[in-house]
C-alpha cells in the first residue's frame, strides 16, 4: 500500500494510540459512545458565548483540563455588532478542522510527511431562505466547497487519495452531506 | 441417515467440495434444497451473463469443455452457468440429494445432526456451502418507502417487463446494480441511480480481459492473511464490470451517457422523500484513484513480466463525471417513481445453523472457512481464503486446502478414539484413513 515511510514520518499524531483504541473498542463496542456537549448563552442582540468542557465517552464522564469559549454574531450588514464568528462560519471552521485533522492523521498512518496543509472552506446559501421570503429556498448551505493546499513527500494521487480517505472518515462531513434527526425542546 | 461430512448447498462451492473429499475417499452426501444451481437458476436476472470469461470457470476435476476452447473469452448466459454446474455434478458423480431442506444443525454425539424435511441425517462434519449471496441486503430506510411504489431486490428482478412503465430509482452502483440501471434505462424508463462506495474497473484493459490481469498478477489469489485490514476486504462491493459480449465498460460514465441520473448514497426516506448523501463527488474521486492505483499496479506487473510488447499501450479513463450539483431529494410521492429496485448486495442465510459460533453482528466466526466448531467448515464466503473465493474459480482451491483440513481433523478424532487416555501419536508420515 501508500506504508512508505510509517516509523519516520512524524505528522504528531499518535497512530499507536489510535490504533490501539480501535483494538480496544472491538472488546467493548459499548465505550464507544460518545456525547459532544456545548452550552450557549444569549449575550445581547445576536451575541452569543458558547463553552465547551466535559463530555460523555469511553464509558463515562470525561473532563478536560480546561474549557473552551466560543463567540458568535453575525457582521454589520445583518444589522448585529459582528462580536463574534457567524455560527454558519462555526460550521465551516468545524469541517476545515475535521477534514484537515482527518488529512494529518491518515497521512501519518500511511508514513506520509507533511509540510504545509491549508483548507480554504466556502459555503454558498440563498439567505432569502433564512429571510422567510420563499418556502422553496433552503435555509442552510447549498453548496459547500473545500480547497486543500498540500505539501509533502508524497505524489499529487497520493495526496488526492489522503484527501478523499479524510472525507470518508470524517464526522463533520458526514454531518453535513447526510441527515440527522436533531430535536429541540424547551425546559 | 448417517454419513461422514454433510454439504449443505449444491451450487458450485459444494460441488467442489464434493469432488475434493471423493479424492481423499471420504464418504460424504450433498443434501441441496432445490435443484442443482439452484441460485442460477431461481435467484438471476434474465440477461445476466458471468462477468468473469469463460477460461474462467475452473473447477477441480473439470476439464476444460470444447465450447469454451472455442470461445475462451465469452461470457456464459443463466442458462449456460446452469448447464455449467449441471454437467460439473454429473461429471464428478457428486452424491447429491436434491428437494432436501436442512432446518437445523446441532450437535450429536461426537459431531452433528441435520434435521431436513427428509428426516434427520447424523454426521461428524458439516460443510456449509449455502451461499454468500443467500438474501438480499435490504437496508432499514426500506421501511420508508410509500406503499404505491413496487421494491424488488436484484434476487426477484427478472427483466424490465416485469415493471410497470415509468422511473426507476435503483439504489447500489455495483455490478448488479450498474447492469440493472443500464437494462432498465435502455427499456425506456428514466432510472436514478443511488450511488455509494464502488470499485470502477475497465472490462478490458490494453486489449485484454480484465480477469486475465487480475489473474495473472495474483490479484485474485491474494490470501486473508496478507491483508491489513481483513475484516475490511471482505466488505469490498463487486467490481463494476458485467459480462458485455462486445466488452465494453460499463461504468458510472457509460450510464450518464444513456441518460441515468445519478444521486449519492440513499441515506434515508422521510415523509416519503427519498434523501440522498453529498458524498457522491468524493464517492466517485476515491473509486477513480482506486482504479488507477489498480492500473498502475498492473502495468507494472506487465512490465516486470515482459508481457509490455504483447499488449497494447497503458491507458488511463476519464475521471467519472459528476454534474454540479446531484439531487439530494427525490420525492417518491408524487408519481416519477414507479420502482425502487434494492442493489445494495447480499448476505449469507446461516441461520439453521443452531450452535453458538456467531459473532455481534450474526455472522460466522470462521479463520479461513474454518468454524471453531470441530468438523464445521464455511465454503463460497467474500474473501474466505483468497480474494477470489466466492467466485467459481476460487471454489477449488479453497476445497482442497478444507479438505486437508478436514481429513487431519477425522485422522485426529479416529487416533483419539482407539487410544483415548494416550496423547496424540507421533505421525506416522503415512496418510491414514478415517474409517
Ligand atoms: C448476481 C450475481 C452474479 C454473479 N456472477 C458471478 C460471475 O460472473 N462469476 C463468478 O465466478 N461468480 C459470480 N457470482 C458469485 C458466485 O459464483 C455465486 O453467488 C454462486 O451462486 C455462489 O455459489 P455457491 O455454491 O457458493 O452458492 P449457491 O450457488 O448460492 O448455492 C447454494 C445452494 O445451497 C442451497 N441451500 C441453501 N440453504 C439450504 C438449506 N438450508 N438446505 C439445503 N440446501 C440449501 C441453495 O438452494 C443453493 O442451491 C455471482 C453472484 C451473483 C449474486
Amino acid at each position: 500500500m501508500n506504508a512508505m515511510n510509517p516509523v519516520t514520518a512524524d505528522n504528531g499524531v499518535n497512530v499507536a494510540a489510535l490504533l490501539g483504541a480501535r483494538e480496544a473498542l472491538e472488546q467493548a463496542p459499548q465505550a464507544a459512545r460518545f456525547d459532544w456537549r456545548a452550552s450557549c448563552q444569549w449575550v445581547r442582540g445576536t451575541h452569543t458565548r458558547t463553552q465547551v468542557g466535559d463530555f460523555f465517552g469511553l464509558g463515562g464522564e470525561q473532563q478536560r483540563k480546561a474549557s473552551f469559549t466560543f463567540e458568535t454574531d453575525h457582521p454589520e450588514v445583518f444589522a448585529a455588532e459582528d462580536q463574534g464568528a457567524t455560527p454558519v462560519e462555526m460550521v465551516l471552521a468545524g469541517l476545515g478542522g475535521c477534514l484537515v485533522a482527518g488529512v494529518a492523521s491518515v497521512a501519518q498512518m500511511r508514513g506520509i510527511q507533511l509540510r504545509s496543509v491549508t483548507a480554504r472552506i466556502e459555503g454558498s446559501m440563498d439567505i432569502r431562505g433564512i429571510l422567510g421570503m420563499d418556502g422553496s429556498v433552503r435555509n442552510g448551505f447549498d453548496d459547500v466547497r473545500v480547497t486543500f493546499d498540500i505539501d509533502a513527500d508524497a505524489s499529487r494521487a497520493d495526496i488526492e487519495a489522503l484527501v478523499a480517505q479524510s472525507q470518508k472518515r470524517s464526522a463533520v462531513f458526514d454531518i453535513l452531506a447526510n441527515p440527522v434527526n436533531v430535536s429541540v425542546q424547551v425546559r | 441417515m448417517r454419513t461422514t461430512a454433510l454439504i449443505i448447498g449444491a451450487g458450485h462451492a459444494g460441488l467442489a467440495m464434493s469432488r475434493c473429499l471423493a479424492e481423499r475417499s471420504i464418504d460424504h452426501l450433498v443434501v441441496e434444497r432445490g435443484a442443482i444451481a439452484n441460485s442460477w437458476k431461481t435467484e438471476r436476472w434474465d440477461s445476466l451473463r458471468l462477468l468473469t470469461p469463460n477460461w474462467q470457470s475452473r473447477l477441480p476435476g473439470l476439464p476444460m469443455r470444447a465450447t469454451d476452447v472455442v470461445d475462451r473469452d465469452g461470457f456464459r448466459s443463466m442458462p449456460e452457468t446452469v448447464a455449467l454446474i449441471e454437467h460439473y455434478a454429473r461429471i464428478i458423480a457428486a452424491p447429491v440429494r436434491t428437494g432436501v431442506h436442512v432446518t437445523r444443525v446441532h450437535t450429536y454425539g461426537g459431531g452433528y445432526r441435520a434435521e431436513t424435511d427428509a428426516g434427520p441425517i447424523t454426521t461428524r462434519c458439516v460443510v456449509l456451502a449455502t451461499g454468500a449471496c443467500a438474501r438480499p441486503n435490504i437496508p432499514a430506510s426500506a421501511a420508508g418507502i410509500p406503499p404505491g411504489i413496487r421494491t424488488l431486490s436484484t434476487a426477484a428482478y427478472r427483466n424490465p417487463d416485469q415493471l410497470e412503465p415509468g422511473g426507476v430509482l435503483v439504489v447500489g452502483a455495483s455490478a448488479s446494480g450498474i447492469q440493472i440501471a443500464d437494462e432498465l434505462q435502455r427499456s425506456g424508463r428514466p432510472v436514478t441511480l443511488a450511488v455509494g462506495e464502488h470499485i470502477r474497473a475497465p472490462r478490458t484493459y490494453r486489449g485484454r480481459d480484465v480477469q486475465w490481469w487480475l489473474d495473472g498478477s495474483g490479484i485474485q489469489d491474494e490470501r486473508i492473511e496478507a491483508q491489513d485490514d481483513p475484516e475490511r476486504a471482505r466488505g469490498v462491493p463487486s467490481l463494476q464490470l458485467a459480462g458485455t459480449p462486445d466488452g465494453r465498460m460499463l461504468d458510472l460514465n457509460a450510464l450518464t451517457a444513456i441518460g441515468v441520473r445519478l444521486v449519492g448514497r440513499l441515506v434515508g426516506v422521510r415523509d416519503g422523500v427519498a434523501q440522498f448523501s453529498g458524498s457522491l463527488r468524493n464517492c466517485a474521486a476515491m473509486s477513480d484513484l482506486k482504479m488507477n492505483r489498480l492500473l498502475d499496479r498492473l502495468d507494472a506487473w506487465a512490465e516486470t513480466n515482459g508481457f509490455g510488447e504483447m499488449l497494447g499501450p497503458p491507458e488511463r479513463y476519464p475521471a467519472t463525471h459528476i454534474e454540479r450539483a446531484p439531487a439530494l431529494q427525490l420525492d417518491l410521492g408524487c408519481g416519477a417513481i414507479r420502482t425502487v429496485i434494492w442493489a445494495t448486495g447480499y448476505r449469507p442465510d446461516h441461520r439453521c445453523i443452531d450452535l453458538p459460533v456467531f459473532d455481534r453482528s450474526g455472522r460466522i466466526r470462521h479463520t479461513g472457512g474454518i468454524v471453531d466448531a470441530p468438523g464445521l467448515y464455511l465454503m463460497g464466503m467474500p474473501f474466505m481464503r483468497r480474494r477470489k473465493s466466492t467466485l467459481i474459480d476460487g471454489a477449488g482451491p479453497d476445497a482442497r486446502e478444507l479438505a486437508a483440513h478436514l481429513h487431519a481433523l477425522l485422522d485426529r478424532q479416529s487416533r483419539d478414539r482407539i487410544r483415548p487416555a494416550r496423547a496424540a501419536a507421533p505421525h506416522s508420515g503415512f496418510p491414514t484413513f478415517p474409517f
